[in-house]
């Protein structure tokens, strides 16, 4: 079947099977690696893309069902070389060691932001928030700091 | 995951032509467990059923004494709808401990009751509330409606349109969750309604089911003290590798017992 998808921007009319998960259509067909795979069992959020601006787990969605909408990944985040205030906010605190989790990590800190906005962020909501993103590296703590930082710097 | 005809309906007549038409079709809804399920292929449907286009199964509508949520409705426009969260906030309570940010974003509120999972959020409102589920053909009364594991009054082919929820005087839901999964180790909604105080249980036993000891004791006082004098028996509730049986009849007592303390 085909499907079309606007991806970070472009558009795309892709040939797929229907049994064809989102995840693989951004990552085989489209190149796009940028989007993980961690656990592949909706577990640890480092396939987290935005469809239509809301966060969703790629690996736990057919590329059907996405048919006709716009899909965010991690490679559209950055303006060229200038890194996206959140990823810089990544990169001054320490955010990352192994770097795994990172793209799931900035796609859902963006969505917390969208969705809280015009309400300050709070460390418990961050925490909250981010309950379908795991790290095994970092301990969460300057993951938690860089995303309040790089609210602020969104504001 | 193994291959399948995949539909995209625009009515419900054409949903359930083609339904009736396969030979083992399965609907989708956020597709939150329907797609795990079909990864590990512990089911292998010739016809996946996207129900997405169906105008019928979306929105929010309030109504006399009701508000009435489309069966397509994500767990994050429950959580966030102004609606809900002035006549039911304990329901946009629940819809905003499911899972994580980015299951509510695509798991619903139809795809949550049929499925009718032992530690699912969504059952202990909707018996508690005294809910009424609308499909095309019928109008299924919550107590009639979860009658096992994973099992409903659903017939083969049923769809869920819409829930009704009665506006309660108050509700509260109480969860004690699963930590990694955030699923509902035990989870009670007490709820005063118009048909009196209704208790009801999740993540506890096979199913949803009503606690109606603590009915009778809330109706008779609207007190914690008053659940003191019931005894939560564990028979017929789950063991698994989070919890025991007496450690859920515990649970529940307790999650119980904040849910009153959190209406008064
Ligand atoms: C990581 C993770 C954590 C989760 N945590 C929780 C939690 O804390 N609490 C909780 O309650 N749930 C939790 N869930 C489950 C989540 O809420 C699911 O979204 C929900 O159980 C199923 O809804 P769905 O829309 O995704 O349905 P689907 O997966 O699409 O469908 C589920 C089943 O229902 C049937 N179905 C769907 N819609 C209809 C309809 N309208 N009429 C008839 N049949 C229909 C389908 O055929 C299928 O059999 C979690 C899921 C994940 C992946
Ligand atoms: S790879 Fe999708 S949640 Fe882990
Ligand atoms: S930095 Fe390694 S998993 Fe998060």
């Amino acid at each position: 079947m085909k499907i079309s998808l606007i991806v970070n921007g472009t558009a795309h009319t892709i040939e797929i099977e229907p049994r064809t998960l989102l995840v693989d259509v951004l990552r085989e067909q489209l190149r796009l690696t940028g989007t993980h795979v961690g656990c592949d069992t909706s577990q640890c959020g480092t396939c987290t893309v935005h469809i239509a601006g809301k966060p969703v787990k790629a690996c736990a969605m057919l590329a059907a069902q996405a048919d006709g909408q716009a899909v965010t990944t991690i490679e559209g985040v950055a303006k060229g070389d200038v890194l996206h205030p959140m990823q810089a906010a990544f990169r001054e605190h320490h955010a990352l060691q192994c770097g795994f989790c990172t793209p799931g990590m900035i796609m859902t800190a963006l969505a917390m932001v969208e969705s809280h906005k015009g309400e300050p962020l709070t460390e418990g909501v961050v925490r909250k928030e981010l309950e379908g993103n795991f790290c095994r590296c970092t301990g969460y703590q300057p993951i938690v700091t860089a995303i309040l930082a790089g609210a602020k710097a969104m504001a | 995951m193994h291959n399948f005809n995949y539909h995209r309906p625009k009515t419900l007549s054409e949903a359930r032509a083609i339904f009736s038409g396969a030979e083992d079709a399965v609907y989708l809804a956020g597709g939150q467990t329907l797609i795990p399920t079909l990864k590990q292929r512990l089911r292998q449907p010739s016809d996946v059923i996207d129900l997405s286009q169906l105008a019928e199964l979306r929105g929010i509508a309030v109504e006399k004494d009701a508000v009435v949520i489309g069966a397509m409705t994500r767990h994050a426009d429950v959580a966030a709808s102004t609606d809900v969260r002035r006549l039911i906030p304990a329901l946009a309570h629940l819809a905003g401990e499911v899972g994580d940010p980015q299951v509510r974003s695509l798991g619903t509120l139809g795809g949550s009751v049929a499925n009718s999972d032992p530690a699912a959020d969504y059952p202990a409102a909707v018996l508690a509330l005294g809910a009424a589920i609308h499909t095309p053909e019928r109008i299924i009364a919550a107590d009639d409606f979860f009658t096992g594991l994973f099992e409903t009054a659903l017939e083969p082919g049923e769809m869920i349109v819409k829930i009704s929820f009665p506006v309660p005087k108050r509700a509260a839901y109480m969860k004690f969750r699963n930590p990694a999964s955030r699923y509902a180790v035990a989870g009670v909604c007490v709820a005063d309604t118009a048909k009196g105080i209704r208790v009801a249980v999740t993540g506890a036993g096979p199913n949803a089911f009503r606690q109606t000891e603590m009915e009778t004791a809330l109706s008779k006082s609207f007190t914690p003290e008053a659940l003191a004098g019931v005894i939560v028996s564990s028979e017929d509730l789950n063991t698994d590798l989070h919890a025991t049986a007496a450690y859920r009849a515990h649970l529940v007592a307790v999650m119980a017992r904040r849910a009153v303390e959190a209406l008064i």
